[in-house]
């Protein structure tokens, strides 16, 4: 009997994280660099920039087929990949094109929506919203009440999406709109909708989040005229083009990348302050408060690397990645939350420069930001309903 | 980056865990619990005839040549009905010390005749006062003749009781050395004490008891390096076991939620009680994949790779584990509490299996500890 059980990354594998991580400090100009780890992240032109960087490279969409733009990259260098991208702090600007609306697009739509719109997400010339929640429809998505009327050759589209992430920069929104309100099912009287935002009609308010950062958007559709044609994967089939997107990239939300920046940045930072006048970072009781998160994380990132064994063969995720968002995105509140903790007073400083160091301005707003995590993406509420219901197989109502 | 087992492993695991199923169910644990007995020789061979306790072993000592994952197959699949034979005490504990302190004749002489099931071994390291470290010894070795004399006293030495070798750890001038000591010896005085898990251990005695220079495992001083790495593999060997409870108690409280019913319905369809299963649930599965980390670890040579996976297991095990084992409890409501349901025999072999090789502060101050881990 000998073991095959394998749980490090090869030496090729090793190699391609070094070449990532070269190129990044080579390509990313020093500015970028410097907003990408301060307070609030890259904004929206510093994301451009980095976004055509890649490009440029040929890595802004390792998980596009090859011949439309991608690397042709297996599962764990792709894995490897988005982890380094992660510890710079630069995730690409474009997730919800890149990672939501694109893929879809592949699957569901028709040549010229491929040809129209897939090229130009690729280039960062366009930049997608999600249309998704309504102020009366949030975790009970099905009931979104946004109509689109059938004006014979387009809809004519009025109601309000709401945490319309990044609206206020972006060209083109997907939108999940009623077209059958007579349907004796509600999710079967859905359609997955394409907006121009340019259209006449439509008008984006941003607000500010808890991180400062003008991040979601309301968006109000007031007779939006919506060509026929900009309909994905049919009449009414919307709900089925919407959940096949929750099978895509479902690790992403596992934060491994970002739950590791952090465990370093609180590191460096508690190695910097004194507790009884000796460095934190010697202290037994905050060493072993670290030490509970970093194992904490590490059991996370074994249940994240048995996903990636899997995906790696071609084979779909177990059901134990069912558990990734969830234990992920506390996990990352739990980091943060020790990261502010570890600053102490500093803990109370907002946007300033000259302040504190960089680095420890960064915390807050990120701090505040995540806290968003356990709600997006399905809250985890609602991750708790699915997988008893999906996986554990309890009995409903 | 592989965590599936290979096919032999697979059907390790299968054998093991049809063998738990269909020839060891709870009642067995539970007959020998209560009759006193305890575990079956009978049943130790046929272990020995199947290969299992010698799948960590290399083949000149009569072992497989398998790695520590072998093992730790078999201890999550005993775990799931509570196979009571000493598989932890004499394989992990006592076989991988003296696989790894011992020279070939007394491997022959000791661990041979245990991987054929013919006898089992205890290790006697702990002492009233030691509390995990394994160097925290007050027993002494002292010169005698051309051998030596053993006086002291260990604690809830495993198997200690039954085992026809103990191993034991004793200060020598030279620093901790370990002893080959049959149970029988002359001034081995065993008191049997009852464990909260429904099993026995026992307290050794060691009046004045003469070993000859040939009992010696290896150099004078060697012990503590050896012990340490033992306390390793018992660590993932505890939670490799936690996982097969763990994974079991889950099921079983899935299962009573899926018929147990109140207020005219399934207990299961209430949302307080399905969304506690799913955080049992996320933590029993944080268990295994980090369990699989800790049983290739354990077999890492360099501590400063092994030792980060394994505390980093045990802490999971203190943690998620003794949480999935008390939320099993709770949702089992009033029958939970009483012997006569399983479900409480599993809750109290997690708390032994917590208590057991470094609990939660240990291992949080060692991975701590480690320049390694920050």
């Amino acid at each position: 009997m000998h073991a095959v059980m394998n749980l490090t990354f090869t030496e090729e594998e090793d190699a391609f994280r070094q070449e990532v991580r070269a190129w990044m400090q080579e390509a990313m100009p020093e500015g970028l660099r410097r907003a990408a780890q301060g307070a609030g992240g890259l904004n929206f032109e510093e994301s451009v920039e980095w976004h055509k960087l890649l490009y440029a490279k040929g890595w802004i969409a390792p998980h596009w087929p090859k011949e439309l733009g991608g690397t042709g990259w297996d599962a764990t260098r792709r894995f490897i990949f988005n982890e380094e991208l992660e510890m710079v702090g630069a995730l690409r600007i474009s997730v919800l094109g890149l990672s939501m609306v694109g893929p879809l697009i592949m699957q569901f739509g028709t040549e010229a929506q491929k040809q129209r719109f897939l090229p130009k997400i690729l280039r960062g010339e366009e930049f997608w919203c999600q249309g998704y929640s309504e102020p009366n429809a949030g975790s009970d998505l099905a009931s979104l009440r946004m109509t689109a009327e059938d004006a014979g050759d387009h809809f004519i589209v009025n109601g309000q999406k709401t945490w319309t992430s990044w609206a206020q920069n972006a060209d083109w929104i997907f939108c999940l709109v009623r077209t059958d309100p007579a349907a004796a099912k509600k999710q079967n009287g859905i359609t997955f909708l394409l907006v121009d935002l340019k259209t006449p009609g439509v008008d984006v308010k941003p607000m500010l989040t808890l991180g400062h950062a003008p991040a979601f958007c309301d968006t109000f559709f007031d007779n939006v005229k919506v060509p026929k044609e900009n309909i994905v994967g049919g009449l009414n089939q919307g709900w089925t083009v919407a959940k096949a997107l929750l099978g895509h990239e479902r690790t992403l939300l596992a934060l491994i990348g970002p739950s590791r920046h952090v465990l370093h940045k609180l590191k460096h930072i508690a190695s910097t302050k004194t507790v009884n006048r000796r460095p934190m970072l010697e202290d037994p009781k905050w060493r072993a408060k670290i030490a509970r998160l970093e194992m904490r994380f590490r059991a996370h990132l074994m249940v994240s690397y048995r996903a990636l064994s899997d995906q790696q063969k071609g084979k779909m995720p177990g059901p134990e990645a069912s558990i990734l968002k969830l234990v992920g995105t506390k996990l990352i509140q739990e980091l943060t939350e020790l990261a502010m903790e570890v600053m102490g007073e500093n803990s109370l400083t907002w946007y300033n420069e000259g302040v504190c160091a960089p680095i420890e301005e960064s915390i807050g707003p990120y701090f505040c930001y995540e806290r968003s995590a356990t709600i997006y993406g399905g809250s985890n509420e609602i991750q708790r309903n699915v997988i008893a219901k999906m996986i554990l197989q309890l009995p409903s109502r | 980056m592989d965590f599936e087992l290979d096919q032999e492993q697979q059907m390790l695991a299968k054998t093991v865990s049809d063998f738990a199923k269909n020839e060891s169910p709870v009642e067995r644990f539970r007959k020998l619990r209560d009759d006193g007995t305890g575990y079956d020789p009978a049943v130790w061979r046929k272990m020995g005839e199947l290969g299992w306790l010698g799948v960590p072993f290399v083949e000149s000592v009569g072992g497989f040549g398998g790695s520590f994952i072998e093992c730790a197959i078999v201890l999550e699949n005993l775990a799931t009905t509570l196979v009571p034979e000493p598989y932890l005490a004499s394989v992990v504990l006592g076989g991988m010390t003296l696989a790894r302190a011992g020279n070939a004749t007394q491997h022959e002489s000791y661990l041979t005749p245990m991987i054929e099931g013919e006898s089992t071994l205890a290790l006697a390291y702990s002492e009233a006062q030691s509390r995990y470290d394994v160097s925290a010894i007050e027993t002494t070795a002292t010169p005698d003749g051309s051998g030596y004399r053993l006086l002291g006293e260990k604690v809830w030495v495993l198997n200690g009781h039954r085992a026809d070798h103990l191993i034991v750890s004793a200060k020598a001038s030279g620093g901790v050395t370990l002893f080959v000591v049959p149970r029988e010896a002359e001034g081995v005085n065993v008191t049997v004490a009852k464990t909260i898990d429904g099993q026995e251990a026992a307290f050794i005695k060691l009046d004045n008891v003469a070993v000859a220079d040939d009992a010696r495992l290896g150099e004078e001083g060697s012990g503590a390096v050896v012990l340490d790495r033992t306390m390793d593999y018992a660590a993932a060997a505890a939670v490799a076991e936690g996982v097969g409870i763990a994974t079991t108690m889950l099921q079983m409280t899935v299962d009573y939620l899926g018929t147990r019913e109140q207020f005219g319905v399934k207990i299961g369809s209430f949302q307080a009680l399905q969304h506690r299963a799913v955080d049992m649930y996320a933590e029993s599965e944080l268990l295994r994949s980090i369990s699989m980390a800790s049983m290739v670890r354990a077999d890492e040579e360099d501590p400063r790779t092994r030792r980060g996976d394994i505390s980093a297991a045990k802490y999971q095990l203190a943690t998620g584990g003794i949480w999935v084992a008390q939320q099993s409890l709770q949702l089992h409501g009033g029958i939970g509490v009483t012997d006569e349901h399983d479900i409480g025999l599993y809750f109290k072999r997690m708390y032994a299996l917590n208590a057991l090789f470094g609990d939660q502060e240990h291992h949080v101050a060692r991975f701590a500890s480690e320049p390694s881990s920050f």
